[in-house]
Parts: structure tokens; C-alpha cells; sequence
């Protein structure tokens, strides 16, 4: 099979990478200019310092940590998910992990950045190369999310290979790029071979280092003598609360670029079906790790943890804290969970609610406790500054057009996944299933009974 | 090696705050400005906390207590510290590195007494007070960590000028700023391990306590309850 013969039937793949609209162009615009002004607002931080910001006494930790948490925990979205239905054989799988992976490799080089952004001596940073105490728990965070950041990165590239070798074989802009990133790939069985277990192994690895990542953001927390964040569970809690987040942040960007590119014959109802049971899945196990964790702190009665667990459910964070349980379990609960209302742009409603709840979430965790230290001191307020929102949509807006730049060099639905799919999958899993059924064992004589059948 | 502590006696506190001004005076702590104070970012190494109030308004009387740095045995600062730039001296006291602190606030968010201090920007300090600096002790920049180091800097001075006399470090040789303004000598200052100390004697008294003790982090300044 040669290259040639592929390219027509998924020309609806192609088309963004060589057509673009006018309002593409618009969007860019705007966000290019937000993008600068948190560029701005953060050269001003640097100059004067971190008084620009909201944060105070106690509350020395805030809206740039809020957000580290939060983009790494969205940055789950990808790699694990893809990783996990890859592993598991999932069919339905092919146009999601291409933009499940964009989501994890961009979004972990924002992230990534905010504990930078957070420093007071930025300009010391490599003192955690020159100097670094391995016992700390932030050597361990940056040694995670490097780790995270680099497997990511090659697990987005390597499925990347054949596709990008298709946009060489055609021809047209970027030959020179498309020509060094396709290694020479042709489709040879040898090659296609090493392709496949590089995959397997790569699919195998990021797992562990996705799960230590959230894991080890977590312990930053949960190792400390905190109130509120010295809990066993943190760990776990972080890595579903990532995975939350990160299922409900891929639905929206498939449902956004679904519309605006046209893939509703890739991207269909039951894929989004499918994602929204796994969200539900997801958010009673989030709720159950809620409940256990806020029950047993209530019950022990501890007065340091007594004051940060009224201090959420009545004090200060109230209105955030139930706003969370609400965007966190009974949005998401109720919508997906009625098959009324689990259409796509009920499931769209419950992703959005779930990224903001999962950001509230974060919120909850980290303020509460450092507003109600042990001692009595009188609390700070904390109000997040303009350098601090201007910065977060900086974030938000590098997110957008990281993607929408993806878009233009690279197919956001893995064009010969979908092709293996239509190609090789129907026989393999008819073969598969027949496996499963009693009184068929040798595989052998399953192939030749479906190959009679065909 | 000594191992240097303080006790502090709430009988004879009067909460007249001079060893927060002293304290103040002698480290070139920074002078923030009125706004940045009102958001929680005045800066004091010695401060009076404000315990809990007795009797009812207009009787009412505050309970009061200085709380410095804790000097902890085990501190809860030093173990998370990326950098190493807050570590514990031989003497027992913790001390920073300012020039390798990268402001992580990492130590700030731990520690439990919540003692350490942050710059959040450097201002312009009033001329008077820019003549009045201590020469002894290093004016920190901004985006860096502070905290109370029982005034180490004297600790250096007295054991030179004990070396150049050449005799041991007697105590009273060095005491923290703090001890030497108290007009009640509240605060008594010296060797935990000398059991003939004041210090060490007053730390073994009946009425002694540590703060927040049950958390492990062994502080080795203690107090001496108030009785009536």
C-alpha cells in the first residue's frame, strides 16, 4: 500500500492545516493581545516585586500556585487518558488521543511555568540545579514534571510520525519542516513495526510518571504540618481530581473544534456518550475522596482543622465551597446521568462546570489553610491583584493558541489511526470478540471462520 | 557547643512591645509602607500575638505574648527548603542565606508558628532611618525570606572579642536585642545545655511551656505561664 491511495477519503482531516478562515486570524488577534498584557503584567512583577501581587501575610501562597495545581491537573487529560484507551483496546479511541495528547503537552508548558512565575528571586532559578536538597518536596516536583513534560512531549510526537510523513508526501508549505520531523518514515513493515512498539512502550511508561506528577503536587501539600493539607489521601485525591479535570477540559476542546472544523464525521455523539459516562465515573469517585476526606476531619474534631473546615463550609470560602460541590458533583451528576439531558451540549455544560469547580477546588484546598494559621494571628484577606488575573489570562489565552498554531501545522484527528481503524480494526476485533465467546479456543481457527464469513 | 534558648516569662511581661522596636531597629527590618501594612505585609521579627481576651468589655483584658522565631530542634523550615537557604547552625540556631534564597515561600507556608517573613518589594526607607541601619547585619532585597536568628550577628562579634582576649565566651557575653532593651528582664537568654543557666533552670520550671509543643518541632524557645 502506498502512500498516494490514502489521501482522499480523510481530506476533511487535512483541510484546517491548508485552509484558514478570517476570523481565525481575528481570534489570534485578540488573544495575541492578552497574551501580551500578561506578558506586561508580569514584567512589571518582575521589577517591583511580588508586592504586585494580592498575596500577603499569612496568605503567602495564592493565585499562582491555585493555578499550577490546576493547569498540571488539566494536563492529565491527555497522556493518561490516552495512554489508558490505547492500553485497553478501546476503538473508539482514534480521533480522541491526538488532541488528548496536544492538551497535555501545552497546557504542562504553562503549568509548568507558574512556579517560576511565583518566585520571589526568579533570577535565581538554577540554584535548584547548583544547590538543590533533594529532601525537598519541590525538588521532587520539578523533577516529575520534567520528566512528565519530556515523555508527553515524545508520546504526542512519535504517533505524530506517519501523519507527518503523509503532509510531505503531498507537497505544499512547510516541506522542509515536514521533511525533518517525518524521519524518513515511509510505512515499511519494519518501520511500521518499530513504530508500533515504540508506542506500546511509551503508553506503558507515561502512566506511572503521569500519576507521580499529581501525586508529588500533591505531597508539596501533604507534606507539610498544615491544617487542612497534612492528609494521607492528598495524593490520590490530586490524581482523580486531574483526571477530572482533565476528561471535561478534552470535551470541550473536541466539541469547540468539532464545530469549527467540521468533524462531526469523526468526532460523533457516541464518542462524547462515552467520554460523558467516564466523567460521571469520575466525578462520584471525585466526591467519594471529598466526602471521606472532609467526614474524617469533622469527626476528629481537631481545632486547628476545625477552623479551616468551618472556615470553608461557613466562613469566608463558603460561597466558593458550595459553588464547587455544585459544579463539581451535582452539575455533572444530574446532566450525565439522565438520558435526556447526556446530549453533546449537556455534556458540553457539565465539562465547563467541572473545570471551573476543579478550579475552585484548588482554590479551597490551598487558601483556607494558610488564611487560618495555628496561632492567632489576624487574618489577611486575600484579593487576587490585576498583575494576577492579567497572568492567568495570559495562561489561558497561550493555551488557545498553542492550539489553534497545532492546528495549522499538524491534523488534530490522527489521520492514520482512523485509517488503521477502517482498514485493519474491524477484522481484529471481530476476531477478538469471537475469542472472548465460549466454545471457540484456538485463534487460529477463530481467524479462519471469519475470514470464511467475510 | 552551647545550644541557645530563651525563656520567657509572661508574669513579668507587660506587653510594652520594646523588643518588637528593638528587634525592629537592630536587623534593618524593613519599614513598609502604610497601604501594604493594612494588607498584611508589615514586617516585624518580634511580634505580640494577641492570645485570647478575658473578662468582658469594658473590663477587658488581653492576653498577650512575644513571639520571635522558635528556633526549632526540628525545624519544619529547613526540611522542605529547595535551596538550602535556611539550615541549622551547630549552636542550634536556624539560620537563612539570603543571597541563595529564591522566594519560594515554601518555609512560610510550613511553619507552623508562622514567623518567617517576606519581601514583597523594597521601598524607600525614611533618611532617618537609613543612617540609623546596623551595620552588622545585611539589608535584604526583595523577593527573599526573613526571620528572627536570635541576633547572631552579636554572637560573632562576642566570640571574636572573646578570641582577641583570649578567654571563652562567657555568658552575658552575647544576648539577642530583644533581652537586652526587656525593662522587666522578662526574657533570660543563654545555654539549654548549661544546666546552671538561668535559661536552662527557668526552661525546667513548673510553669514552663512550649507553643504548639505537640507538633514535634522540639522549639527552643519556651515560655513561663502567667499566674496570678
Amino acid at each position: 500500500m502506498s502512500y498516494q491511495d490514502l489521501h482522499d477519503e480523510d481530506e476533511a482531516l487535512f483541510r484546517p492545516i491548508y485552509e484558514t478562515s478570517r476570523s481565525f486570524y481575528v481570534v489570534v488577534i485578540v488573544l495575541t493581545a492578552v497574551f501580551l498584557f500578561g506578558v506586561g503584567c508580569y514584567i512589571h512583577q518582575l521589577f517591583y516585586g511580588l508586592g504586585a501581587t494580592g498575596m500577603n501575610e499569612p496568605v503567602s501562597w495564592a493565585f499562582y500556585i491555585v493555578d499550577f495545581v490546576f493547569f498540571i491537573g488539566i494536563s492529565h487529560a491527555g497522556t493518561l487518558i490516552s495512554a489508558i484507551l490505547r492500553l485497553s483496546k478501546a476503538e473508539w479511541r482514534r480521533p480522541i488521543t491526538r488532541m488528548a495528547e496536544v492538551i497535555t503537552g501545552i497546557v504542562l508548558a504553562i503549568g509548568g511555568l507558574h512556579p517560576v512565575i511565583d518566585l520571589g528571586r526568579p533570577d535565581r532559578i538554577l540554584h535548584l540545579f547548583e544547590r538543590g536538597r533533594l529532601q525537598s518536596p519541590l525538588l521532587w516536583d520539578l523533577t516529575s514534571v520534567t520528566a512528565y513534560f519530556t515523555a508527553s512531549t515524545i508520546y504526542l510526537y512519535v504517533p505524530m510520525i506517519p501523519d507527518i510523513a503523509l503532509l510531505r508526501d503531498r507537497g505544499g508549505k512547510l516541506q522542509n519542516l515536514y521533511r525533518i520531523l517525518a524521519w524518513g518514515y515511509k510505512g515499511t513493515p519494519k518501520q511500521k513495526h518499530a513504530l508500533e512498539r515504540a508506542i506500546n512502550i511509551l503508553m506503558v511508561m507515561v502512566i506511572p510518571i503521569a500519576v507521580s506528577v499529581h501525586t508529588i503536587i500533591a505531597w508539596i501539600f501533604g507534606m507539610t504540618l498544615q491544617p487542612g493539607w497534612h492528609s494521607t489521601i492528598f495524593g490520590p485525591y490530586f490524581v482523580v481530581g486531574a483526571i477530572y479535570s482533565g476528561i471535561a477540559a478534552l470535551v470541550i476542546v473536541m466539541i469547540v473544534f468539532r464545530k469549527i472544523f467540521h468533524f462531526e464525521d469523526y468526532l460523533k455523539e457516541i464518542h462524547f456518550k462515552y467520554l460523558g459516562t467516564l466523567l460521571l465515573v469520575v466525578s462520584l469517585l471525585w466526591t467519594y475522596f471529598t466526602f471521606a476526606e472532609y467526614l474524617t476531619t469533622f469527626y476528629g474534631h481537631e481545632p486547628a482543622e476545625m477552623r479551616v473546615f468551618l472556615y470553608k463550609f461557613a466562613g469566608g470560602y463558603a460561597p466558593f465551597f458550595w459553588l464547587m460541590v455544585f459544579c463539581n458533583f451535582l452539575l455533572p451528576v444530574i446532566i450525565l446521568s439522565n438520558k435526556k439531558t447526556k446530549t453533546i451540549p449537556g455534556i458540553l455544560v457539565a465539562s465547563i462546570g467541572v473545570v471551573l469547580g476543579m478550579w475552585l477546588e484548588r482554590l479551597i484546598i490551598i487558601i483556607p489553610t494558610l488564611a487560618n494559621p495555628r496561632l492567632p494571628y489576624p487574618t489577611g484577606i486575600y484579593i487576587p491583584s490585576v498583575t494576577e488575573i492579567g497572568i492567568f489570562a495570559a495562561g489561558m489565552s497561550a493555551f488557545i493558541l498553542g492550539f489553534m498554531g497545532f492546528s495549522k501545522l499538524f491534523p488534530l484527528i490522527s489521520i492514520w489511526e482512523t485509517k488503521e481503524g477502517r482498514q485493519h480494526s474491524v477484522h481484529e476485533v471481530s476476531v477478538r470478540l469471537r475469542e472472548y465467546l465460549p466454545g471457540q479456543r484456538e485463534e487460529s481457527g477463530v481467524e479462519a471462520s471469519v475470514k470464511a464469513e467475510l | 557547643m552551647p545550644k541557645y534558648g530563651m525563656v520567657i516569662d509572661l508574669n513579668k511581661c507587660t506587653s510594652c512591645q520594646a523588643c518588637v522596636t528593638a528587634c525592629k531597629v537592630e536587623n534593618n527590618v524593613q519599614i513598609v509602607s502604610e497601604d501594604d501594612a493594612q494588607n498584611g505585609r508589615a514586617m516585624f521579627w518580634m511580634k505580640m500575638l494577641t492570645m485570647e481576651f478575658d473578662g468582658d468589655y469594658p473590663n477587658i483584658k488581653p492576653k498577650t505574648l512575644p513571639r520571635n522565631c522558635m528556633q526549632c530542634d526540628e525545624p519544619s523550615c529547613i526540611k522542605v527548603c529547595p535551596v538550602r537557604a535556611t539550615y541549622k547552625r551547630d549552636d542550634g540556631i536556624v539560620a537563612q542565606i539570603y543571597p541563595q534564597c529564591i522566594g519560594c515561600r515554601y518555609c512560610m507556608a510550613n511553619c507552623p508558628y508562622t514567623v518567617k517573613v517576606f519581601n514583597w518589594d523594597r521601598e524607600e526607607q525614611p533618611k532617618e532611618i537609613e543612617k540609623l541601619y546596623n551595620p552588622d547585619v545585611s539589608v535584604r532585597p526583595k523577593g527573599v525570606v526573613e526571620k528572627c536568628t536570635f541576633c547572631v550577628h552579636r554572637l560573632q562579634i562576642a566570640s571574636e572579642k572573646a578570641k582577641a582576649e583570649h578567654r571563652e565566651l562567657a555568658p552575658g557575653d552575647y544576648v539577642p536585642a530583644c533581652v537586652e532593651v526587656c525593662p522587666v528582664g522578662a526574657i533570660s537568654f543563654g545555654d539549654l545545655d548549661d544546666r546552671k543557666s538561668e535559661v536552662s533552670k527557668a526552661s525546667r520550671d513548673y510553669r514552663a511551656f512550649g507553643l504548639l509543643e505537640e507538633l514535634g518541632t522540639v522549639p527552643k524557645v519556651r515560655y513561663l505561664n502567667a499566674i496570678e
